[in-house]
This record gives C-alpha cells, structure tokens and sequence, in this order.
C-alpha cells in the first residue's frame, strides 16, 4: 500500500502555475478539499486517480512514495489508487449483505473472508443508527445503512490506499467515526464538500480557486471549538428533523436554545 | 489520400458511447489529433450535432429494415476514404449496437466497447461478442453504484475478457476520458482494412421476415426458420415430438 502522494502543481485555468507548487499527502491524513462549483475540485481528483504526469489539462504529475509510477500501476485497470464514496451511490444488486461481502472479498482475490466479513459487520453497525444484519437485501438497505456498510467495506475489504468522499450527509451515520475508522486503516481520506462542518473534519484543507490549488490551511484550534459548535446545530437541525417526522411541532423556543446553547 | 486509423465502438443502446467519445475526442484534439466520426444508427440520430459542435466531421449512415452491424460493414470501404478525404488521423465508427447476437470488431482495427454498469451489472456476459472481442472496455455510470459493487462488476469483466484495457469513465464530467484517448492512440494501429477479417460472424438473417414478409404464421415461414423448444407437445408443433 502506498504511504505517500505527492501532487506536484500544473497550471489554473487561465495558464498561470497554480500557487501551490508540491503538496505531499501522507497515509492516514484526513485532506478536505474545498471551493467554489466550476473551482477544479472534480479535476484534483481526476488528476490524482489517473496519476497524471504532466499529461492532463493541469499539466500536474502525481508521484507515489516520491516516484513516478510505473506503466503497469498506472494503467493495470486492477490497479484503482482511489476508492469513491458519494451520497448518490446505491447498492444496485439484488443479494444477502453477507452474499455479496463474500462475492467482493473473492474478486479481491481473498479466499477465507468469514473473519473480515465479521469485521465489516462490525464497523458497519458502529457507523450506522439502524442495525445492518448479514441477510438483509443490499437494495433494500437504507441510505444510512447504505453508506456504513459502503465505508465499512472500503476501510476492509477495497485495497485502494485513497479514499475520496464526495458530499456525504449526515442524517443516519457518524461521519466522524467514518473519517477515524479510515485513517486508522492507514488510508488518505480526501473529503470534497461544500459543508462546513464536513470540511472541518480534514486535518488540512486545499482551496481551489480557478482550476488551480491555490491555499493549503491547517486546521486550527479556533476551528477545532467551531466544528464543535457546527456539531451543535447539526445535532439540533436532526433533532427538529427527528420531532417534525414523528408528527410533533416545533417551536421557536427550540430554536432560540440552540443559539444560547451554542453560544455559552 | 490519407488513410486515417480506424476505430469501432459499440455498445447497448443508450449506454452513453457519444458523450464518452465527445470528452475523449477533446482531449485528442488537444493533441493535434484530427479525428472523424461516422455515426451508424437505425432509424434517427441527433449525435451527429454533437459531434458537429466540437468540430469534428460527422457523417451519419441509418440502416433503416437492414441490421445496422450489415450496413456498417458494407459501407467500412467508403467510410475510411470519407474520412481520409477529410484529413483525418483518426476514424470513429460508433455503431448502433443492438441484438448483441455479434459484434462489430475487426480483427486489425481497435474495438472498443461502452458499457453501462447500471444495466448490466448483473451479467456483463449478456453483452456478448460486443464486450468479449473488444481491446477496451470503457464502463461508464459507475459513479452512482457503490465501490465494492464497482469492483465486483470490474472483475467479472475481467473474466470474460481477460485480455481488455478497463477503463472507467464519466460521460458527464469527462473523468477518464484522457486515459481512454490515450488508449485510442496507443493501441492497435491498422489502417488498410480491405481483406481484414470481422471478430465475429454477423447473425443469420435469412428468414422470410428480412425479405420483407408480413404475415403471421409457420405456413408463410421459408428459409432459416429456427422455433424455440417446449416441452413435447405444449407449442403445438409436431417438430419437437419426433422422438416419441
């Protein structure tokens, strides 16, 4: 598995060599990567899965460990650098959750995967609100369900050392426990989002600005209490979602405890 | 006169064979790589004004009664002069694709089948020929179906053609259309395809329906009339009964 990828810098879209000239990712990093649509967000990552080599419209070059890769791993089609999550993804198979573990951990070439299917289960429950049982329908999963048992295969099953998760909500899953889960695992996490509170789970973010990787920020202290904060609202918008669907009303008082909460 | 490359894609119908090729032929005509496309449909198409608008020349061949793979052969010759008239380096054939009883491909030219991994994910093999004698398999639509199912459906690609460059591609972003250019560039470089040989026979469409019969019924059927098998005596035909 690779330790490293490092994103030497190409060039914005009107010519100019985008303002960050190298950036080196290591295993375990959480990177969210932020900007406004039509920004170059979609491209970073294109750039990044195909490894490209000063051949695409960025003109960037990926290395891996501090190499170019060689012709087979970039272009062996068994060979995936990246692994995508997203929230428009559905399991589209008719077959047992355990049916189909069995079936994925086969194709990754492993024979006895009982103990590792216990292991996803495992995870999957840990991320979910619903539980996730070893016979349920894949298409019959909810979306929550869905996306734990998604993220619980990539962190054990998909062989991928990046991990890319593109707005993914959080109404039925611990986002935060997903992001930790995969970089125990030793996998790059690369998180692309318009939320806030999304975006401040990345150890460090990269701002896209026309096409180019124009400022990497840490996150700071500051930051850490704010996120805190966002998880306060967030916490509350799921609770008013939670009254409103089992049919109660809501009142402004509710609302007006979120900001005293918030703000003490 | 030039004699530009040619490449065939195929592919189910509305798999999305045009907007994949669109995004690749971009990035080609970044290259300095002029290419030409001939669009070989049934009964309309509208792609031609797709192609049109990057500035490629198109040109458009509608089979009409005839099985669009037919014509696309009878009409390979004129289509390859066509092209290098219009001084192209490359030649896109993108057929109609729609039985999957053959398959396009020729043995010295690239073939490149479009896969959609929504409807086929169950049994890629239900593709047939298209999938299993193409050089590049191109999956498209796999970005809303889950990681673990994307690569289930990869290795079950890789079984029935182990030979095939896999690609998998965004017609809507473009994502991976660069690697696919690069593939077209690369691989396979055949331009005199006149005596060269089809990867799979064209199907047998000798019944009395291709001459144009109209009428319903075994007693108006001639030539090569194949009936399904029920059990003895349930279809009604004597055909199957003989053995009793």
């Amino acid at each position: 598995m690779s330790k490293t990828i490092t994103i030497l810098g190409g060039k914005d879209k009107t010519g100019r060599p985008e303002p960050i000239d190298s950036l080196q990712i290591e295993s375990g990093q959480i990177y969210s990567i932020v900007g406004f649509t039509g920004s170059g967000k979609s491209q970073l990552i294109s750039d990044i899965e195909q490894m490209a080599q000063r051949d695409t419209i960025t003109e960037r070059k990926i290395l891996i460990n501090g190499q170019s890769p060689d012709y087979s791993t970039r272009y062996d089609p068994d060979v995936k650098i990246v692994a995508h999550l997203s929230q428009n993804m559905n399991f589209t198979l008719e077959m047992g959750v355990k049916d189909f573990l069995h079936l994925h951990g086969e194709c990754r070439g492993i024979k006895k995967s009982d103990s590792l299917i216990g292991e996803v289960m495992e995870y999957a429950n840990t991320l979910a609100g619903e539980p996730v049982r070893e016979d349920d329908i894949l298409t019959s999963l909810s979306g929550g369900q869905s996306r734990a048992l998604m993220i619980a295969d990539i962190a054990t099953i998909s062989n991928s050392p990046i991990i890319l998760i593109d707005e993914v909500e959080n109404a039925g899953i611990d986002r935060r426990k997903a992001m930790d889960l995969l970089a125990g695992k030793g996998k790059i996490v690369l998180l692309v989002t318009h939320d806030p509170l999304l975006a401040l789970m990345g150890d460090r973010r990269i701002v896209m600005q026309n096409g180019g990787m124009n400022q990497i920020l840490t996150l700071t202290d500051e930051e850490r209490k704010a996120e805190y904060l966002l998880e306060g609202f967030t916490e509350k918008i799921l609770t008013a979602q939670n009254r409103i669907r089992c049919g109660e009303s809501l009142s402004v008082e509710d609302l007006i405890y979120i900001q005293e909460e918030s703000l003490c | 006169m030039r004699k530009p490359k040619v490449i065939i894609v195929a592919g189910p119908p509305a798999c999305g064979k045009t907007s994949v090729m669109i995004h690749s032929i971009k990035c080609l005509q970044r290259l300095g790589i002029k290419t030409a496309v001939s669009k070989i449909d049934c009964l309309a198409t509208e792609d031609d004004q797709r192609y049109a608008g990057i500035d490629v020349p198109v040109i458009v061949g509608l089979s009409g009664d005839i099985c669009p793979d037919h014509y696309f052969v009878v009409n390979l010759e004129e289509m390859i002069t066509w092209a290098g008239g219009e001084d192209a380096d490359l030649l896109i054939v993108e057929t109609a694709g729609l039985c999957h009883r053959c398959a396009p491909g020729i043995d010295k030219a690239l073939s490149v089948c479009v896969i959609d991994s929504h409807s086929s994910i169950k049994i890629p093999e239900k593709v047939g020929p298209v999938l299993t004698t193409a050089d590049i398999v191109i999956i498209v639509k796999g970005d809303s179906i889950s990681q673990a199912e994307r690569e289930v459906f990869r290795s079950r690609i890789r079984r029935i053609n182990p030979n095939a460059d896999i690609v998998e591609a965004n017609g809507i972003t473009g994502a991976g259309s660069e690697h696919v250019a690069k593939l077209l560039l690369d691989r396979k470089d055949a331009t005199d395809l006149i005596g060269a040989r089809l990867r799979h026979p064209m199907p047998t469409a000798v019944c009395s329906y291709c001459m144009g019969e109209m009428r319903v019924g075994t007693k108006f059927q001639q030539g090569a009339v194949y009936k399904m098998d029920f059990p003895c005596g349930k279809g009604g035909g004597e055909r199957l009964c003989q053995k009793q």
